[in-house]
């Protein structure tokens, strides 16, 4: 019951939060919505059970994402907010694209039967999470690895103010 | 009298007895539970920040070979209330430009980030708001968040200061997130717990032999450099250096809302300062507390106003560092020191040393690789002196 | 207890508003986070699913895909940035050339 209703609440709440992300006129406005539906998202994950999961959200997205979209905005508010409307001219073709991708995975969702109940969650998740990823999915964690460290490599290299 | 019944936690049994004894259903017995535990927490926190307040202000005071406040009340006990009287009655100041939401969002984003972190905090064995097995990992997102509000205050106040000062919470806050959380995860894989409690309860044994700091000092450096950084504390206050960007993003901010800054500062260093203690000295562990638990209380305020004391002595000892020499002290030194250490440390309690024996081990290990990189450090800084370079670290007084 | 179709719906909703995002608005920046609110309702259906099966691979590969994102903002926060300092306009419908 009480879970029921925080859903509920924690639902609207990240689907306006990712309305006003997408609708707002203010960049900085836009952001904070977005920090805002980050964080429905981190209590939605809090109620199914994946306390780590939701963890690594909020420092993920929120402290680091987040903030640094954010930076990039303050760094770049002198081209922000000129010339008119923030929208393009297709916007009628786009809100008809993406509400058909809704209906499209709607009906997919609503084809698939999960049963009635769900299995329980094991109770040391974290420590079958750590295990899982130096075991079986050591590879995709050792190639995420390398990538973050290409990533950074390469966002030094392309930011880096050339003095000529 | 049976002393081992002086425990915090039979109060929240005996007041659960009585919600039970009257006839409320479990669900509401929790919720007023958690009410009743955050109202607590809260009262404490708002009680305790004008007491950091007077102790710091006292402090600061007597190091600079002051008097400090001595007016209102004994030792100017009361010159905290006036203050907070004051503030009260100050005119609320909107600048005209100002992104409103935002800029009254701000203050309470900031306090709310730091009572959210004291809810992990053991004050005694079991005496904890939320005993969560991801502690550690908690108190980091909890911490991500502040930087968010700064910048919020930052970006909204319409000021070229406030937004200097926002632009360097976020390289400051960021940078020096990183050696912070590697020092508080080497004492989680000693422990091999996140739980803030278990890490508390590890510690125990030998008569404070068990205590972190003892095995890994140059793990707590870290954490208490990096600490200092994450407070906004002198040396490394340039989120508000005054004679740089004024005041830095709270610039705008006046009365209450400038207060509640203040207060989130002073609190933030207070938590910084109380996981010091949880982590590395053992939090509620001291003698007799297991005969006693209400002892417990006594040990852990004890030693994080002590680190809270060091926090002020440095602030009123040392001068500020420049921006560029804050950062490339981060990057340079305390990230590397503080992932070599991590890799050092997971190998040797892989070794599967008997616990004496691993303790040495590991005190050596962090000994060998602070000097290591002291060594390193002045090699550089001597170097870059001579090439009339930028100064590599910060620069000693030559005498 | 909330059905998995729930979840599983609302994040078909939060991906449909990124994608309307992505296609609709002019600003790089929003554009990018339209493209992170998208991966958001993605780990968002992946951990439904995990919590469903009982099975922890769904928030194994919740890590990765936040790896990925970090290393996705990273560099086209820094090709925004780029971006501005040579043509000065952080608007997509002006970053048309492919070669300056």
């Amino acid at each position: 019951m009480a879970q029921q209703a925080l859903f509920l609440i924690m639902a609207v709440f990240t689907l306006g939060m990712a309305l006003g992300t997408v609708t707002s006129r203010n960049i900085f406005h836009s952001a904070l919505f977005l920090v805002g539906s980050f964080a429905g998202v981190a209590v939605i994950y809090f109620l199914l059970e994946a306390e780590f999961v939701g963890v690594a959200q909020i420092i993920i997205y929120i402290g680091a994402i987040a903030t640094l979209i954010i930076f990039a905005i303050m760094l770049s508010r002198s081209v922000t907010g000129q010339n008119g409307s923030p929208m393009n001219r297709q916007w009628a073709f786009a809100a008809l694209g993406a509400a058909l991708l809704f209906a499209a995975l709607a009906w997919l969702f609503s084809r698939v039967d999960f049963g009635s109940t769900a299995q329980p969650v094991p109770e040391d998740a974290i420590a079958l999470i750590g295990a899982g990823l130096v075991t079986e999915y050591v590879i995709p964690f050792e190639v995420a690895s390398i990538l973050l460290l290409v990533a950074l490599v390469g966002a030094i290299l392309i930011a880096r103010e050339r003095h000529s | 009298m049976d002393l081992s019944q002086l425990d915090l936690r039979l109060i929240g049994v005996w007041f659960n007895n009585m919600l039970a004894g009257a006839g409320l259903a479990p669900g509401i017995i929790s919720l007023i539970n958690w009410v009743v535990g955050a109202l607590l927490l809260l009262i404490f926190a708002l009680t305790l920040a004008i007491a950091l307040i007077w102790i710091e202000r006292k402090l600061a005071a007597r190091l600079q070979d002051r008097l400090g406040p001595n007016r209102v009340g004994p030792y100017g006990l009361l010159q905290m209330v006036a203050d907070v009287l004051k503030l009260l009655t100050k005119e609320d100041i909107t600048p005209l430009e100002a992104d409103r939401v935002t800029y009254n969002l701000a203050p309470a984003l900031a306090v709310f980030q730091v009572m959210m972190a004291m809810a992990v905090i053991p004050f005694a064995n079991g005496v904890i708001g939320a005993d969560v097995n991801i502690g550690v990992l908690y108190l980091m997102a909890i911490g991500s968040v502040g930087a968010m509000a700064a910048l919020m205050a930052g970006w909204s106040s319409n000021n070229k200061y406030a937004l200097v000062g926002g632009f360097r919470v976020v390289a400051q806050l960021l940078s020096y997130e990183i050696p912070l959380v590697m020092a508080m995860l080497i004492p989680v894989l000693v422990a091999g717990t996140m739980r803030m409690n278990g890490l508390a309860e590890a510690q125990g044994g030998w008569f404070g032999l068990g205590w972190y700091v003892w095995t890994l000092p140059t793990a707590f450096l870290i954490f208490f450099i990096a600490a200092l950084a994450e407070g906004e504390r002198a040396p490394f206050d340039l989120l508000e250096a005054e004679s740089e960007i004024v005041a830095g993003f709270n610039i705008e901010y006046s009365g209450m809302k400038f207060a509640w800054f203040y207060l989130a500062f002073f609190l933030n260093s207070w938590v910084l300062a109380a996981v010091g203690a949880t982590i590395f000295l053992g939090g509620w562990q001291g003698p007799f507390v297991a005969q006693i638990p209400a002892l417990g209380v006594i040990y852990f305020i004890a030693k994080t106003l002590l680190l809270f004391f060091i926090q002020a002595w440095v602030r009123a000892t040392f001068p500020r560092l420049r921006i560029d020499q804050m950062m490339s002290f981060c990057w340079k030194v305390l990230v590397p020191m503080a992932l070599l250490l991590f890799i050092a440390v997971a190998v040797t309690l892989k070794l599967g040393l008997p616990q004496p024996v691993q303790g040495v081990a590991l005190l050596g290990l962090n000994l060998v690789i602070l000097l290591a990189t002291l060594a390193l450090v002045s090699r550089a800084q001597k170097r870059s002196v001579g090439a009339g370079k930028r100064a590599f670290a910060p620069e000693l007084p030559r005498l | 207890m909330v059905p998995t179709h729930y979840y599983l719906i609302l994040a078909a909703i939060i991906f449909s508003m990124g994608a309307l995002g992505v296609l609709v608005r002019r600003n790089a920046l929003i554009i990018f986070m339209c493209v992170e609110m998208m991966l958001n309702a993605v780990n968002l259906t992946l951990v439904a699913l995990a919590n469903q099966w009982g099975n922890l691979s769904g928030q194994v590969f919740v890590f990765i895909v936040m790896a990925v994102a970090a290393a996705e903002v990273a560099i086209g926060l820094a090709i925004v940035m780029a971006i501005v300092r040579h043509k000065d306009t952080i608007n997509v419908e002006e970053i048309n050339l492919l070669k300056w």
